[in-house]
């Protein structure tokens, strides 16, 4: 273990990924000049010892994601970065009708062994094209995976488990959890896809999350625990495939359940997760799934009306007093 | 130039797409199979000749109209028809039909059911042979109308800017579907091939329906490609027409269906490749129907077999969306 940045664990499965296996290559806009949008990728060439394999592209969504398609389709792993999920419009048709479906339009024949980084969330005063959190337009889509990473050991674990995945990989990142530090497993560390890691254990609540919702959940839940209310936190990890059991297992323990995203709310993952727990485990249900998310707006620059459209652990904390009637 | 054995052989192929397509159709307007069916009749030879310029690891996308290449890049005719009815013994299972046939087993990687959406695949293609250090060449086919989509200009620019052994084979047939080249509405441009200079690309034009001009500018640019320095990427626009409506059921309300089959027997690049081989004195006029009746014969076990084989068993539904 030592403690790192999201953004060194991310560079280190990286690293140690495109040193194990040749045909791991990174391709990106501005990948060498600012080691993409976030810096993730900064001294990469030289510290794997070939540069060639971190291209730099040309501004040109649908060319990467194709590209990386047709060069799955022949033998390498590629990871590409498009900056910001706003760009994911840019190159729909790549990722849903090429990427997603050619080995099964194909009857099996070829390997889309790829995966397409793309860093999210409202950060600050970025507006309406840079923040998006689109990971359920993605888990719509059979023949994508969807992974979301909560912290450093996640990023680094998920990211050496996507590359070596055979599959299409939609690999979200906040861009808030770049600069969080954790404790990173050392090594061959991976993190397996459709396992959920419970975050915290209690008996009271469930509370269902995500990526950056997972440190507000558990920020969320200290809280709570200072007035008594015991919290479960479930860390999806990953959308598709997603761990039904274990989101099931914990509300069928604690009979009250809170989903929380960042995404906006309205037909977010969070209805998939709050549809399935209304299905199997109404029984053992004792209050009514709440469901927390953004607003339906674009995200607005003005900082206020900015604020309004977070997620953020006081919506949790709220979310969860009226999940158990507490006011 | 061209031995006489090289010779039948194209001619076999160019046969074997007419007859392919000539099945396909009675098939699907008996019936017996159902969906789109895009054919490829009267430009058989773009394929037929630009494909003898490839070797079997080199890769080729295609389009909706993909039939002809996907058998001249030497794909099993059975194997095909039988994709077309969606059995279980198809080039694909029997899950992508006639718009999205593949065989990888070939280098035919894919007919694409989106208008334009070969063109990064093949770039990708060629990116992958340059890591692997393998000197195999990318061939992407896409019509006049798919070459004002936007991924064109990216793939073409990637392309060129990498220096990937990619060609570009537009088949300018003067429709996209019910709207012609000529209406004024598609591109200011009446030559495709003028867009290759913008990416610094060698290009020609040629006549699509003669095989010959085809095949030597397709060696020309292969050769460049495989072996060449510098921006090794090639662009080859061929024109011809399209004979057929853009697919099967198209009623062709927007010209005269009649006067666009007629100009098959004006101008049939099949037979254009026979007069050209019997004025050469390269073969008999004599030398033709055994390979037509060999391809006859070929077209009718591939619809025995296809007929013959089963559905995919109710398991396939779930099988291939994700390899293990």
């Amino acid at each position: 273990m030592s403690e790192m940045t999201y953004l060194q664990a991310t560079f280190e499965a990286m690293k140690e990924e495109m040193l194990r296996d040749a045909s791991v290559f990174a391709m990106a806009e501005d990948i060498n000049g600012c080691g993409g949008a976030m810096g993730a990728y900064t001294g990469l060439g030289a510290a794997i010892g070939d540069p060639s394999r971190v291209m730099d592209t040309p501004i040109s969504e649908a060319g990467i994601v194709s590209s990386a398609v047709g060069a799955a389709l022949a033998g390498m792993r590629p990871v590409i970065d498009l900056r910001f999920s706003n760009c994911l419009p840019c190159c729909m048709d790549e990722i849903v009708n090429q990427a997603a479906k050619s080995r099964y339009m194909f009857g099996g024949q070829g390997k889309v062994s790829m995966v397409i980084r793309c860093p999210d969330g409202i950060v600050k005063m970025q507006g309406a094209h840079h923040t998006d959190c689109l990971e359920a337009w993605f888990a719509h889509i059979p023949g994508l995976q969807v992974v979301v990473p909560s912290s450093p050991a996640e990023g680094k674990g998920l990211l050496k488990t996507a590359i070596r995945n055979n599959n299409p990989v939609m690999f979200f990142e906040h861009k808030l959890l770049f600069g969080v530090k954790g404790e990173v497993p050392e090594g061959d560390y991976t993190i397996p896809f459709g396992k959920a890691d419970v975050a915290r254990q209690g008996g009271d609540v469930t509370v269902v999350a995500y990526g950056i919702m997972v440190g507000r959940a558990l920020e969320a839940a200290a809280q709570l625990a200072s007035e008594g209310i015991d919290v479960e936190v479930i860390d999806l990890r990953t959308l598709s495939p997603w761990d039904k059991e274990a989101v099931l297992n914990s509300v069928k323990k604690t009979g009250r359940a809170v989903v929380a995203h960042e995404a906006t709310r309205q037909c977010g993952f969070g209805a998939e997760i709050s549809a399935a727990i209304s299905e199997e485990a109404f029984d053992s249900l004792k209050s009514p799934v709440v469901r927390i998310g953004g607003p339906f707006v674009p995200i607005p620059v003005s900082p206020d009306l900015e604020d309004m459209c977070r997620t953020l652990p006081k919506d949790i904390v709220n979310a969860v007093r009226q999940c158990v009637g507490a006011r | 130039m061209f031995n006489r054995t090289q010779l039948l052989q194209y001619y076999e192929t160019m046969h074997t797409i007419r007859e392919f397509e000539l099945e396909a159709i009675r098939l699907r307007e008996s019936e017996e199979i159902l969906g789109t069916l895009h054919t490829y009749i009267g430009e058989e030879v773009i394929a037929t000749a630009a494909c003898a310029c490839l070797k079997k690891t080199d890769y080729i996308e295609s389009t909706h109209r993909g039939h002809g290449h996907t058998i001249a890049k030497g794909a099993d005719v059975k194997r095909m028809m039988a994709e077309l009815f969606g059995k279980v013994t198809g080039s694909c299972k029997g899950k992508g039909g006639s718009m999205h046939i593949a065989d990888f087993s070939v280098g035919m990687l894919g007919a694409n059911g989106i208008v334009g959406g070969g063109y990064g695949l093949a770039v990708g293609a060629a990116l992958a042979s340059r890591f692997k250090g393998r000197d195999a060449v990318s061939v992407v086919f896409f019509g006049d109308g798919a070459s004002n989509r936007g991924t064109f200009h990216e793939a073409a620019n990637m392309a060129a800017a990498w220096k990937l052994p990619v060609i570009f084979v537009c088949e300018n047939n003067g429709w996209a579907c019910g709207t012609s080249h000529a209406c004024g509405g598609q591109q200011a441009v009446q030559d495709i091939a003028k867009r290759a200079v913008g990416y610094d690309m060698e290009s020609f034009i040629v006549n699509g329906n003669d095989f010959f001009a085809v095949y030597e500018a397709m060696r020309h640019l292969v050769d460049r490609a495989r072996n060449g320095v510098g921006n090794r990427c090639g662009f080859l626009e061929c024109k011809t027409f399209r004979i057929m409506g853009h697919t099967i059921g198209d009623s062709q309300q927007y010209r005269d269906a009649a006067v666009a089959k007629k100009r098959l027997e004006a101008d049939d690049c099949i037979v254009n490749f026979e007069k050209r081989c019997i004025a050469e004195g390269w073969l008999e006029a004599s030398d033709f129907s055994p390979v037509k009746g060999t391809v006859l014969e070929k077209i009718r076990e591939a619809k025995k077999y296809a007929i013959e084989s089963p559905y995919p068993d109710s398991s396939e539904l779930y099988t291939d969306i994700y390899d293990a």
